[in-house]
C-alpha cells in the first residue's frame, strides 16, 4: 500500500517537472514582456535596463534554474503588469474561483441527477425529451455564447440579474465570499449556470444510461419480485449503484471545471484565477501564466492522486491486487 | 464650432445649477476595457492609466477640454529669459493626507520623474535645472531654450515630498519592480478625488475630496471603475443601466447602443494618426520576392503606394464613418496649419503607371506586419490595404497578429523587422515636433541617439532633422507654424509616409451622465454631472 502510494506520488512530481519545463518555455516563447510594461516610446535604452532587471538578459539554463527553484518555494515572482508578487494576486482571487466552481459543481451534481433520473424513468415523456434537447444544447454550443445569451436576456431584456461581476463581498481573513450577500447570490447565478452547464448536460446522460443499465439487472428484478415499493427500488438500490461512477466522474471534472473557468470568469468579469490568467495572455505576463498553468496541474495531479488512493480504500478488490506485485 | 460651444455652455450651466444644490451625491460607475495597474503616477505612460491618475493627482499645469494647457498648481508663469521659466504656485493647497503643497514637493517631483525605472522621462527635459526661489515660487533653468515645456509637463503629476520619504517611495516604481512599493497601492495627490480602495485589475473606488481647491463642476460623490475586458459584456452592463460609462464601444455596437434608449455612444476624432509604413533603409528587403535591391527606396514605388489606397473607402466601409482621413502624420487638433494640406485623390491607374516605370509592371510580393489588437479595426484595415494593392498588381502578405508580437518585432528592439507596417501615433506632447522627431527623424543620429525611435521604416531627409531642431528652440508661435508647415511639406513630397486617418473615439454613455469628451481620449470625471436615479 505505501508502495504504491510513493510509486504514485513519484509519478505526480514527474508530471509537475514537465508541465514546469512547459510553463518556463512560454518565459521563450510568448513575446517579448518589456513591450507591455513600456509605452510605445520608452527609449532603448531604458527597454535595455528593464530587460535586464528582469533577468532576461541570463543564459537560458540560468533563468530555468532560478525559475524552478523559486516555483518549488509558491515563489513565482512579481506580475509584470502589477507589480505585485503573483502568490498574493493568485491568493486574493482564488475565493472567487472556488466558489464559483463550488456553485457550478453542486448546480450540476443535483440538477443533472435529477433530470438523469427522470429521464431514464419516464423515457418517453415529453419533459425527458426536452431534457435531452437542453442536454444536446449544453453539450454542443460553446460556453461564451451560453454566457452572453444569458446575459442578454436575464440583464439587457428583463434585468434581473447583474451582467458582470461578484456583486458585494464580505471578507473572513483573506477569503472573499459572496455568499452572503444578496448582489453576491444574484451575480452567482448566471456564471454558475454557465460554467456547470457541460458538466449537468454529462452527468445526465450518465446516470440516464447507468440507472437504464441498472434498471435491467437481475436485482432489480428479484427487488421487484419481492414486491418492494418503485420508490425504494429507484431510489434505494438503483440509484444508489448508478452514483459510484457518477462520483468519480464529477470529481474529475471539479478540477476542469477549475481549469476552464476562464472562458466564463472573462466573459462575466468574474474577479477570479481564470480572468487574471486571461489578463495575462494579453499582456505577456508570463509569471502569471506560468505560475496559473503550474497551480491547475496540480491541483489536477492532486485529484487525480486523491482518486487513485481513494479507490483502493473503497473498493477492497482493488488493493488485493495491488499488495500482491505481478 | 458653435454647436460644440453651446454644448460646453450647456454642461457649465447644469453644473452650476448642480453646485448650488447638495452637490457630491452620485455615484457613477465606469468601466474600461483595460485595467489601472499601478497607482504610481511615474510607472505606466499610457492614455487611460494617467487619466485615472489624473483624478487624484495634478500637475503644474493641466489640459481644459479643448486640450489647451491652463494653470493648475502652477497659478501663473513667465519667461523672463528664454532658457529659465519662473512659476508660482498656487497657495493653500494641500495633499488628501493633509500635507501642505509647496516648492519643495515641486522640486522633488521633478527628481522622481527623471529618477530610474520612470517611464516619463522624457516630460521633464534632463537638462532642466529646478530651483526653488521661495516655498511658492520655482524656476526652472534650461540649456536651450523649450517653447513646448508646459505642453511636455501634462501627465506628469506632483508628489508630496514628505509622504513619498515616509512610506519608503522616494524612487519611482519602476516598471519592472521585484516587489510592490508603497506608492503603487496607495495614493496622496491633491486632485478632486481620493482612491477609497483599490484592487489591481478588479475594482477601484474613487471619492470625492471635499477640500479640493477648485469649485467642483461635477456632483459625484463617488467612482466606481471595474475593468471589462470582454467587449460583448462591457456593452451588456452600459444597456442593463449596471455601469453608466464605458470606452471603448466596439463600432459594430454603436447602432445598438444608441438605439437601446437608454445610452448614447459619444463619438469625436481622436487624435491618433494611423499610417503606413514602408522600410526605406535595408538593401534587400526581409519580406519580399524581390531579391537583391529594395523596391521602397524608389520613390515611385511609394508614391504609387501612395495613390493606390483610397482612405475614403477605407472609413466608409472598414470605420463605418467613424474616421477622419487624414493627409498629414499629425491631426489637425494639434496643428491649426492642418487645413492648408489636402489628400491627394486615389488613382490606381497613375500607380500602375508609376510602377511600371519603377521597373515593376506586374508588381511584387511583400509582406505587411499589422496588430490586431491594438487600434480600432487595424487587422480589417490592412485587409483593405491588401485588396487596394492588388489592383496595382502588388501582392501583400498580410501578417496580423496580437500587439504583444507585433511590437516585439517592429519596434526598435525587435530590430526594425518589417518591411510594410501599419502604426498608429499620438504625439505624447501634442505638439508637431514629436511625431517630426520620433517618426519622421532620420534613424541613427550621432548627436540625437532618441530621433526616430518609432521611424520603423527609416525614412530619412536631413533638411527635415534640421528644420524639427529649429522648430523645437522657435519661440515665436506663428513662425514655427510656418516651419512645421515646410517639414511635413518635405515629408509628403518624398512620400516617406503614407497617413490613413484619425481614428473616432467612441465612448459610450447613459443618458443620465453629462460628460465632456476630449480628443487625447482620456475620461476625465471631474466635468461629468449626473442625474438623480
Amino acid at each position: 500500500m505505501l508502495a504504491f502510494t510513493l510509486r504514485r506520488a513519484i509519478q505526480a512530481i514527474g508530471v509537475m517537472i514537465a508541465v514546469g519545463i512547459i510553463s518556463f518555455s512560454m518565459f521563450r516563447f510568448a513575446g517579448d514582456p518589456v513591450n507591455q510594461i513600456v509605452s510605445i516610446d520608452t527609449s532603448a535604452a531604458e527597454r535595455a535596463a528593464i530587460r535586464k532587471s528582469l533577468g532576461l538578459d541570463d543564459p537560458v539554463p540560468v533563468q530555468f534554474a532560478r525559475y524552478f527553484a523559486n516555483a518549488a518555494q509558491f515563489k513565482f515572482g512579481v506580475s509584470y503588469q502589477f507589480r505585485l508578487p503573483v502568490a498574493d494576486l493568485l491568493k486574493e482571487r482564488m475565493p472567487a474561483t472556488l466558489e464559483l466552481a463550488t456553485c457550478a459543481t453542486i448546480l450540476a451534481m443535483v440538477v443533472g441527477i435529477l433530470m438523469g433520473v427522470y429521464s431514464a424513468l419516464k423515457r418517453d415523456t415529453l419533459l425527458a425529451k426536452i431534457f435531452q434537447a437542453v442536454s444536446l444544447i449544453g453539450i454542443s454550443l460553446p460556453t461564451f455564447l451560453i454566457g452572453i445569451l444569458l446575459i442578454y436576456l436575464f440583464a439587457v431584456v428583463l434585468g434581473w440579474l447583474p451582467s458582470f461581476g461578484r456583486g458585494d463581498v464580505v471578507r473572513f481573513g483573506w477569503w472573499t465570499t459572496g455568499l452572503l450577500t444578496v448582489s453576491g447570490l444574484k451575480a452567482l447565478i448566471m456564471p454558475s449556470i454557465t460554467l456547470g452547464l457541460f458538466q449537468m448536460t454529462l452527468i445526465m446522460r450518465l446516470v440516464r444510461a447507468e440507472m437504464l443499465e441498472v434498471l435491467r439487472t437481475d436485482y432489480i428484478r428479484f427487488a421487484r419480485a419481492r414486491g418492494l415499493t418503485t420508490r425504494a427500488i429507484h431510489f434505494g438500490h438503483a440509484l444508489k449503484n448508478t452514483l459510484v461512477p457518477v462520483i468519480t466522474v464529477a470529481g474529475l471534472q471539479f478540477g476542469s471545471v477549475i481549469a476552464f473557468a476562464i472562458i466564463t470568469e472573462t466573459v462575466f468579469q468574474w474577479p477570479g484565477m481564470g480572468l487574471l490568467f486571461v489578463q495575462a495572455v494579453q499582456n505577456v505576463d508570463i509569471p502569471i501564466m506560468a505560475a496559473y498553468l503550474l497551480m491547475v496541474s496540480l491541483i489536477f495531479v492532486t485529484i487525480n492522486l486523491v482518486v487513485d488512493i481513494l479507490y483502493t480504500v473503497v473498493d477492497p478488490r482493488l488493493r488485493s491486487t495491488i499488495d500482491r506485485p505481478a | 464650432m458653435p454647436l460644440r460651444q453651446t454644448l460646453f455652455a450647456a454642461t457649465a450651466a447644469f453644473a452650476v445649477v448642480f453646485a448650488m444644490t447638495p452637490a457630491s451625491s452620485q455615484t457613477l460607475r465606469y468601466a474600461n476595457q483595460g485595467e489601472l495597474k499601478s497607482l504610481d503616477p511615474y510607472t505606466l505612460k499610457e492614455t487611460t492609466t494617467i487619466a485615472h491618475h489624473a483624478h487624484v493627482y495634478e500637475g503644474l499645469v493641466t489640459r481644459d477640454k479643448d486640450l489647451k494647457i491652463i494653470p493648475a498648481l502652477a497659478e501663473s508663469w513667465e519667461t523672463p529669459e528664454p532658457t529659465r521659466w519662473r512659476f508660482h504656485l498656487r497657495q493653500g493647497v494641500k495633499f488628501h493626507n493633509g500635507d501642505p503643497f509647496t516648492a519643495d514637493d515641486v522640486i522633488f517631483s521633478a527628481d522622481r520623474v527623471r529618477a530610474k525605472g520612470s517611464n516619463f522621462l522624457t516630460n521633464v527635459p534632463a537638462d532642466a535645472k529646478f530651483i526653488k526661489i521661495d516655498d511658492y515660487t520655482v524656476d526652472v533653468k534650461l540649456d536651450s531654450p523649450n517653447p513646448i515645456l508646459t505642453s511636455q509637463w501634462d501627465g506628469w503629476f506632483i508628489m508630496d515630498k514628505k509622504w513619498c520619504e515616509e512610506n519608503n517611495a522616494v524612487a519611482p516604481t519602476p516598471a519592472s519592480a521585484t516587489t510592490p512599493s508603497y506608492a503603487s497601492l496607495h495614493e496622496n495627490g491633491t486632485g478632486p478625488f481620493t482612491i477609497e480602495s483599490h484592487q489591481p485589475g478588479v475594482k477601484t473606488v474613487f471619492k470625492v475630496n471635499p477640500n479640493w481647491w477648485r469649485k467642483p463642476e461635477h456632483n459625484l460623490k463617488e467612482i466606481v471603475f471595474t475593468s471589462i475586458g470582454s467587449a460583448a459584456t462591457r456593452v451588456a452592463a452600459l444597456l442593463s443601466g449596471e455601469v453608466d460609462v464605458i470606452e471603448p464601444v466596439p463600432t459594430q455596437d454603436i447602432q445598438r447602443v444608441n438605439a437601446s434608449g437608454t445610452a448614447t455612444v459619444m463619438s469625436a476624432p481622436e487624435i491618433r494618426t494611423i499610417f503606413l509604413g514602408m522600410d526605406q533603409v535595408r538593401d534587400e528587403l526581409l519580406y519580399s520576392n524581390i531579391k537583391g535591391k529594395n523596391p521602397f527606396k524608389d520613390i515611385r514605388v511609394r508614391e504609387a503606394f501612395y495613390k493606390a489606397i483610397d482612405v475614403e473607402l477605407i472609413k466608409n466601409r472598414v470605420m463605418r464613418g467613424l474616421s477622419t482621413p487624414s493627409a498629414l502624420m499629425v491631426a489637425p487638433q494639434l496643428y491649426p496649419l492642418s487645413k492648408d494640406f489636402t489628400r491627394t485623390k486615389p488613382d490606381p491607374d497613375g500607380a500602375k503607371k508609376l510602377m511600371a516605370e519603377a521597373g515593376y509592371p506586374d508588381g511584387f510580393e511583400v509582406t505587411m506586419d499589422c496588430p490586431n489588437d491594438r487600434y480600432v479595426n487595424d487587422a480589417d484595415i490592412c485587409q483593405a490595404v491588401v485588396g487596394m494593392l492588388a489592383r496595382i498588381g502588388v501582392k501583400v502578405n498580410l501578417l496580423a497578429q496580437p500587439k504583444a508580437q507585433y511590437f516585439g518585432k517592429v519596434l526598435k528592439p525587435g530590430g526594425f523587422q518589417t518591411s510594410f507596417y501599419l502604426l498608429g501615433w499620438t504625439p505624447s506632447s501634442m505638439d508637431s515636433h514629436n511625431v517630426l522627431y520620433d517618426i519622421m527623424g532620420c534613424r541613427d543620429d550621432p548627436k540625437n541617439a532618441t530621433r526616430g525611435e518609432a521611424n520603423l521604416g527609416g525614412y530619412c531627409n536631413k533638411e527635415l532633422d534640421a528644420l524639427a531642431d529649429k522648430i523645437l528652440i522657435e519661440p515665436d508661435t506663428a513662425k514655427r507654424d510656418q516651419m512645421i508647415k515646410q517639414a511635413f511639406e518635405i515629408g509628403i513630397k518624398d512620400y516617406g509616409y503614407i497617413p490613413l486617418h484619425q481614428q473616432a473615439l467612441a465612448w459610450g454613455v447613459s443618458k443620465k451622465v453629462k460628460l465632456t469628451q476630449r480628443a487625447d481620449n482620456e475620461v476625465l470625471f471631474y466635468w461629468a454631472t449626473k442625474q438623480d436615479e
